[in-house]
Parts: C-alpha cells; structure tokens; sequence
C-alpha cells in the first residue's frame, strides 16, 4: 500500500474523468478518418458500380466514419455507468432518426400524390387536349 | 439606396404603423399605460433599488420561478381578454350583422390569443413551477448552470415584449398561431405581424431550449447523493421527461422559424409558392416541433397532480414504476405522431394510417397513469382540499377531451373534424384541463411553502366550480357545431345555419369563467389580508417529499445540511416511521452565485437584434447581436462568479431561518 | 483502487474537494454535450428540408452542375486536420504545455479559417455566377445547410481565439482545461456534421447527374 501522493490525487481525479484523450486515439481516428473520405471520394469521382449500389456504400462509409469520429474524436462510450452521455446520444440519434426518416416518408409520398412533376403536368394536359 | 437618411436608418419602422381603428387602440394604450403605471409606482414607493438588486438580477431559481409566473398571469389576463373579443364577435357576427371586429383584425386576435396562450402562459407557468419546486425535491442548493438559467427567463421575457410591442406599432400576425405559409410569406402577409411573431418565439424559444438543457442536465446530475432515478418524486420525472422533449423538439422549432423568415426577409425559396418551395415541409416540420410540445406542457402537469393525489389521500403514489413507464412511452411516442394534424394534406392510406395508430396508442400510456392516480385515491384517507377538487375536473375534462383526440385520430373521421370547431374544443379540453388546471392546483399546493399562508379554501372552490361550469359551457358547444360543419377562425356566419344560440351559449361560458379568474384574485387578495388566520407552518398538506422539510421561508441556500434519502417519499417516512433524520451531518461551506445584470444585457441584445430585423433596421441588428456575443464573452472571463457561506455562517443562518425537520 | 487509501499524510477533504470540483466540471461538460445533440437535431432538420428540395431546382442549375467534388475534398481535408490538430491541443493541455497548447490552437485556427475561406469562395461564386439562394427551393436549402455549418465554424473560430488569449493569460489551470475539453468537443462535433454535409450534399449530388 503506497500512500497518496500528489501524483496519486491526480491518478484518482484522472479516474473520475469520463474521457480519455490520448495521442494513439486521436492518430487512429484521424488516419482512418482520411482511409475513409478518400475512399467515399474517389468512389464518387470515378461512378464507380451503379447508382444505387454508390448510394448505398457512399452512406455506409459516412456512417462509418461518424462512428469513428464519435468513438475516437469525441470519446462516447468511454465513461462509467451510469452512460448518460451515450443514452442522450443515442436518444439524439433516435429522434434524428425519426424527424429526417419520418420527414421523407411523408414528403416523397405527398410529393408523388399532390405534386407532379412539371413533366407529369404537360403529360396530363397532354392526355387531357386528346381526350 | 435610399436617400431618405432618417427612413433608412429607421428601416420600414414609420408612424403610420401606429394603430388607427378603436378596439386597437385602446389595447395600445393598455400597453403603453400599463409600463408608464409600473414606473410611476416602483419611483414614488422607491423600489427600484429593491426591484433591481432582489429581483431583476438574481440568479436563485426561486425568485426566477416568481419571475416566469408574474410574466404568465400577466399575459393571461392578455389572453382572457382577446378572448373575449373573439365570442363576442362570434356570437353576434352573424347574418347582416358584422360584430365588432374586422375581418382581419379578428384575424389578429385568434392568432395572438393561441400564441400567447401556449407560449407565454402555458410554458411560462411551467417554467416558473419547474424553477421552484424541482431543486428542492431533488434536494440540490441550485440548478445546474444558474447563470444559464436566468438568461433563459430573460431572453422569455424579450420574447414576451416584442410580441406586445405589435400593439403599439405594427400589426399581428394575422395567420393563425402556427402561421402557415404561403399566407405567412411576405407576399400574401406583407406587414410586419409575422416577422414579429416570428422572431417573439425564437428569442422565447432559445431561452426554452436552454432552459430545458439546464433542467435536464440538473435532474440527472445534481439529485442528493442517495436519491436514485428510481426514489425521484413523480413531479421531477414528469418534468424529466418534458426536458427532454425541449431540448430534442426545440432545434426543429428555431430552424423552422428562421427558414421562415429568410423567405420574408431574403427571399429564398423554402416554403414559397413559387421558385422551387415546398410548403408542406413547413407544416410537416412545425409539427414534428409541435406534437412534442403539447406533452411538454402537459407533462410536468402529470407531475403535479401525481404529487397532489397521493399527498391528500395520504398513501404513496399507485403504480409508481408503472408511472415512470408511462412518461417514457409518452416521450419517445409524441415524437411519431405529428402527422395526425395534417391527415388532409393528402399523403397516402399507408403515411395516414400509421400516424393514426401511433396516435391511438399514445392515449394507452395516458390511460395508465389516469387509472393510477384513481387508484391512488381508492381508499385512501382523503384530505379533500381544493387541489384534489382541481384533479377531478381535470380527471372527467380531461377523459372527454382524450376520447375526442382518439376519434379524431382515426383518419377518415378527421376529414369530416379537421379544422372544425370540434378540434378546438379537444384541444382547450386538453390543455385547459391538463396544463392549467394542474397549474392551478400546483399554486394552492405549493404556495404556502412559499409565502407562509393557505388560500382560503371556500373562495378556491367557488372559483373551481365557475370554471368547471363556464368551461363546460364554453366547449361543449363547439363539439356540437364542429359536427354542424362551423370551422375555427370564423368571423362571421350566416344566419340560416343555425349556429347563433351555441355561440351565444358559449359566451355566456366565457362569462364564467371570467368570474372563475376574479373569484381567484379574490381569493388570493383575501387570503393575504387574513393571512395570519391561517398560517401554514413548513409543512401544511403533512407532505411527502423534501421540500417540505424545508424551513418556511426556504432560506436561499435552500438545504443548510444535504438531506439524507434512503426511499421515496423521504420525509413521510421520516415523520411517520421515524428512525434516521433527514438532515444529517456538519455544515460545509456552500458555494452561492453572486447576482448579475449580465443575463439581462444578454437577452436585451437579443430583443435588439430581433426587433431590428423585423423592422428591417440593419445598422442596428449587428449591435443587438454583438451586445449579446461581447457580454458572453464578459461573463466567461470572471473567474469569481461565486460567494462561499463558511460553515459557521450556514450554522448561524440555519439557526436563524429554523432548522430542516 | 486498494493501493489508493488515504494515509495521515494527505488531506481527505482536499481528495474530495478535487472529486467534487472534477464532478461539477464533469457536469458542465455533460451540459454541453447534451447542447451540442441537441444542435445535431438542429443540423437534422437542415439535412431533411435539403433532401426533400434537393430536386427542386426550379430551372436552375443542380448539385451535379455546381459543386467541385475536388474542391469539396480540399474543404473537408482541411476541416478533418484541423480537428486533428484540436485533439493535439488537448492533449498538450493534459500535459500542461501551454507553448504546444497555443501552438496547436493557431494552427486548428489557421485550417478551420482556411475551411471558411473556401467555403465563402465556393458561395462568392455560385451567388456571382446567379445562382444565389433566390434562384431555387434546392439553393435556398444548400446555402440555409451549409451556412448554419459555416456560422458555427465562425462561432468556433471565434472561441479559438478568446480561448488561445485566455490560455496565454492564466495558463492551465482547472478552468481551462474545463473549457479547452469543451471547445474540442465543439470543433470536433462540427467535423462529424461535415461528414454528412460532404457525403450527402456534395457526393451525393454529384451522383445526380
């Protein structure tokens, strides 16, 4: 048993400390960071595979890399319980979820229902004159 | 650019925006007369001193929590009275008749009464209530972020100006509470009423969200060592979960808003009719804010009244785990049922059904806790004061409304009931019942913790029955006529239709409740008058959570010693089991904020630049923002915002105030 | 923990002042974090008022006309070392260095000012070229997106340099590094807005074509 020393306080406050920054986290997820939009990048510049196919890779690369960031940047899920930071996290996540998600649901619906396109428009006028 | 040197420098603002027609006026001098009275009375009584140092700039929760309230009733009474006008108008507007308002003034005064209603008297009554009463049940000295949580109130209390400056100069916005576009756009609302109404809630609205951080982040983390989430009153867990829904429903609501106003001010193309707009992402997205907010209010609501039921009946709360649930389900379910206020807006069975099932099951967590609070009461030894009087009406009102809201959530029936009358009278039923009423009850409750003294009991319950009586009969007309087809916002009608004698029906309502809202000031300015008859001692309701073992009046540092919790309802446990005292301990010295006018200049540069940008002032707007930004940066560099109270001063002032039960 | 009991020679209520200190510290970084989720949901209705206009270009030119997919990836390279460079401030705080901290901060200073810079080119030029936020419900949506990130770069921007003159003032001390832990997570939270920007405004809109 070692007595508390000064260096000892500073270990026991470090401990309730909920981040733990260090140079080897912030080199992974810069590195990977920089893997991950060059990729994302030259994906999109050179139309590589099909649209949807892009699409999708395109989306999963950037939700990579926001996990990344998240974990390596900005520390989520490194503290101890109760894990508040990571359940309003996660809550932010849920609600963003269901206001950008819920949003084009509705809008692309009502859109294809009661906003035709311009193309659509002169092809019913058109249907209409021949009638 | 505009040779006019004096015109340019006063943007569009000009004395022809001054008000003209009678009825206008009179409210502008209203408003000017009522602020001139205020001055002369504070100079000749010499309170300024007072007002300034106790008051304006305090940073105590309790005091902001007066604060939030004063501002509330003031604009009650604003909106009581623009209800007036609109049954006067509407019981009389028919036929040949045109009443005694214009169409667009009547307009005017829906739009202001719904705004001013939901956010200045609904939401200030709850953030005044939340200020008072969560830190000392949570047994914390403060709020998490103090200096936060005055500037919260005051940038409220810029909203709240600038929205009654549109009495003095300028208009109302004349588009209903929401304002809709296109009829908000500039093009079909060129005046200045939607800019006003516009930036009014976003300045209110930036001091809720923060607010709502503040509040969310104090119960978390600043609860008394021993208090787990689960130990929490159920008040503090209503207001946990309205908190979340501020914090996570407001951005929607400030982005929203200034979208709005970069169409009338910038010209973009949000929600224009023309140019590439899309006008139903602003309904969809007002809605996405505004579903959640009706649950916000209503929350901290269920939180009262669990307090209330459960104290007068004398037993714990029924189905307390069961309670928490609830809220949660209510949380995460407000977010997926927004689209139930626009089923006509024509998106398809499957978007339409969905939001319509959603919205059905929201009313089971509801239920739930109705069922709770009445078993709560079975059999229990019922102290029956005016608070539970306040509960029943709100239990039957309440159920009547909800029942509504569930057929209304059925799609088809919605087209016929969208927009009508009926609407109106669920969600007054709703609200009123809800969020009022539990407001109501809260003040009889919790005000003599405060001041000392009850309110007299017999002057409270007549109150109660007016308003039981005129709000039946100002509402269940309008299920009726909405089944008769009468839509809301209606400025006149015709004669053949047969809808006068419901209106008048529902005016006389209005009468009622009206002397409801005197027979409350009576009772209040009676109680005071008498109020040596019946003092309240710290603990009049034999009460169940910490802050009634508080001394009366809470000293400012509200707990000398932390008290010590071990169950729910630690102090009745205290008193009626015995065994371990609720304070425990030595004294420890406590940090205390010191006041500051900082928090106001803040939000004064926040009314500058709102005000500025609605009159299209641009050398002035720079200037408000700055004032605000400069004065953060002020604030950010004292590195002593705080006093320390030793520990011998706390022993000393704990014998002095009375020490904690 | 067991190698950590207090002996007589330390101070047991200096201990827990400092816990106590660190958890209200921790509080107020909570606080934050829980601002800067609720800016997330902001950004949200950014992104899904931009997805739902995307195509509504009224005429006008669309993302695959208008955006530089190289000239984006310079943008976001600059933002990502910045970020990068933030974390090494932080961690020269953690070490006390206040030469390396205010070294590192001009540096996240001078790449996020140059991630402005770009980003006030790249409108200069759409707005000369006619297509400012007037022209379409797709620009109006690019500019309100992509300007509410560029206002909080500029807040940030602002925060380095009263933060830098503070450090340069008081060193490092409790305060600081209170505030230094929060500044980073500010300027790291507008890097992971970016991803998305860059992904869905300008990756995405190149696949329009």
């Amino acid at each position: 048993m070692s007595s508390l020393t000064s260096e000892n306080i500073d270990i026991l406050v470090s401990q309730h400390q909920p981040e733990n920054a260090t140079l080897k986290n912030y080199v992974i997820g810069f590195v990977s960071s920089i893997v991950l939009t060059m990729s994302a990048y030259l994906l999109a510049y050179y139309h590589a595979g099909g649209r949807g196919l892009l699409f999708g890779l395109l989306a999963v690369l950037a939700l990579i890399q926001f996990s990344v960031q998240l974990i390596f940047f900005l520390h989520v899920g490194k503290e101890f319980s109760p894990r508040l930071k990571l359940i309003v996290t996660l809550f932010m996540m849920l609600v963003v979820l269901i206001i950008v998600g819920g949003s084009l649901w509705i809008m692309y619906n009502l859109n294809h229902r009661v906003m035709p396109s311009t193309k659509q428009m002169v092809q019913y006028m058109n249907r209409e004159d021949n009638l | 650019m505009n040779l006019n040197v004096f015109g340019s420098l006063l943007g569009k603002l000009s004395f022809r925006y001054l008000p003209h027609d009678p009825i206008t006026v009179s409210g502008a001098i209203m408003m000017v007369l009522v602020p001139i009275a205020l001055v002369v009375f504070l100079t000749v009584t010499k309170r300024w001193k007072w007002l300034y140092k106790e008051w304006l700039t305090t940073l105590d929760p309790k005091r902001i929590g007066v604060m939030y309230i004063v501002v509330a009733v003031a604009m009650g009474l604003r909106g009581l009275s623009d209800v007036i006008l609109v049954r006067t108008q509407q019981a009389i507007s028919v036929g040949n008749s045109h009443g005694i308002l214009s169409a667009s003034h009547f307009q005017q005064i829906v739009s202001a009464h719904g705004t001013i209603m939901i956010f200045f008297v609904a939401m200030g009554l709850m953030f005044g209530m939340i200020n008072m009463i969560v830190p000392l049940q949570i047994g914390a000295r403060d709020v998490a972020f103090p200096f936060l949580n005055a500037t919260s109130f005051w940038l409220f209390f810029a909203g709240m100006v600038l929205i009654n400056i549109s009495l003095v100069i300028g208009d109302f916005s004349a588009t209903g509470w929401l304002a809709y576009p296109p009829l908000s756009e500039l093009k079909y609302s060129p005046t200045v009423g939607v800019d006003y109404w516009i930036w009014s809630l976003e300045i209110a609205g930036a001091g809720s969200l923060l607010s709502g951080i503040n509040f969310l982040v104090t119960i978390l983390k600043k609860r008394v060592k021993g208090m787990s989430l689960m130990k929490m009153p159920m008040f503090c867990w209503g207001v946990l979960g309205s908190m979340s829904l501020v914090a996570f429903a407001f951005p929607i609501l400030t982005i929203t808003l200034i979208l709005l106003s970069l169409d009338r001010t910038l010209g973009t193309h949000f929600f224009t009719a023309g140019g590439g707009g899309n006008m139903m992402m602003y309904v969809n997205l007002i809605w996405a804010w505004g579903h959640p907010e009706v649950y916000i209010l209503i929350l901290p609501a269920f939180g009262v009244f669990s307090e209330i039921v459960s104290t007068y009946a004398r037993k714990k709360l029924f189905g307390y785990t069961s309670m928490v649930w609830a809220i949660w389900s209510i949380v995460v379910l407000s977010f997926i049922v927004w689209l139930h206020h626009f089923f006509t807006m024509g998106a398809g069975s499957d978007v339409n059904g969905f939001f319509g099932i959603m919205t059905m099951i929201i009313a089971v967590p509801t239920g739930v806790k109705l069922f709770n609070w009445l078993f709560t009461l079975y059999k229990g030894k019922l102290n029956f004061k005016t608070p539970l009087y306040w509960f029943i009406g709100f239990a039957i009102i309440f159920t009547i409304g909800g029942m509504a809201g569930v057929l209304m959530a059925v799609p088809p029936i919605d087209f016929q009931l969208h927009n009508s009358l009926f609407l109106i009278a669920h969600f007054h039923m709703m609200i009123v019942s809800g969020v009022l009423f539990g407001d109501f009850a809260a003040i009889v409750y919790w005000l003599p913790k405060f001041t000392g003294f009850k309110l007299n009991e017999r002057l409270g319950r007549y109150s109660f029955w007016l308003w039981l009586v005129g709000f039946l009969m100002a509402f269940l007309p309008l299920y009726v006529l909405g089944f008769m087809g009468a839509t809301r916002r209606l400025d006149h009608y015709s004669a053949s239709l047969g809808w006068q004698p419901l209106f008048i029906v529902a005016a006389i309502g209005v009468v009622f409740i009206i002397g409801g809202v005197v027979m409350m000031f009576v009772q209040l300015g009676y109680s005071i008058w008498t109020r040596k008859k019946h003092l309240a001692g710290s603990d009049p309701w034999d009460g169940r959570t910490l802050e009634w073992s508080l001394p009366t009046p809470i000293p400012f540092y509200n707990f000398a010693r932390l008290p010590h919790v071990t169950s729910k309802d630690p102090f009745w446990y205290l008193k009626h089991r015995g065994g371990h005292k609720i304070a425990q301990g030595e004294y420890e010295p406590i940090e205390i904020p010191k006041n500051t006018p900082l928090a106001m200049v803040i939000a004064a540069g926040a009314f500058i630049f709102g005000f500025s940008i609605v009159w299209h002032i641009w050398w002035l707007a720079p200037i408000g923002l700055l004032t605000s930004i400069v004065t953060i940066i002020v604030r950010s560099m004292d590195e002593h915002p705080n006093f320390v109270l030793s520990a011998s001063e706390v022993k000393q002032l704990d014998e002095k105030y009375g020490s904690a039960a | 923990m067991s190698d950590l009991v207090p002996s007589a020679q330390v101070d047991v209520k200096e201990v827990n002042r400092l816990i106590e200190r660190n958890d209200e510290d921790n509080t107020t970084i909570f606080g934050f974090w829980v601002y800067l989720m609720t800016d997330c949901v902001l950004f949200g209705s950014l992104f899904a008022v931009f997805t739902v206009l995307r195509n509504n270009t009224f005429g006008g030119p669309g993302g695959a006309v208008l955006f530089s997919l190289p000239y984006a990836l310079i943008e976001t390279l600059s933002l990502l070392t910045s970020s990068f460079t933030c974390g090494l401030a932080v961690l020269s705080a953690q070490r006390k260095s206040k030469k390396q901290t205010v070294f590192w901060f001009v540096v996240t200073f001078l790449l996020g000012a140059t991630f402005l810079g770009l980003e006030l080119t790249e409108f200069h030029k759409f707005i000369a070229g006619g297509n400012s936020w007037h022209r379409s419900g797709f620009l109006s949506s690019y500019f309100a997106l992509v300007g509410t990130h560029g206002l909080h770069i500029t807040i940030g921007l602002i925060w380095i340099a009263v933060m830098t003159g503070f450090i340069l003032k008081r060193g490092i001390n409790g305060l600081t590094m209170k505030r230094i832990r929060m500044l980073s997570l500010f300027w790291h939270f507008l890097d992971v807005v970016w991803i998305f920007i860059f992904t869905i405004v300008y990756l995405f809109g190149a696949l329009h074509a």
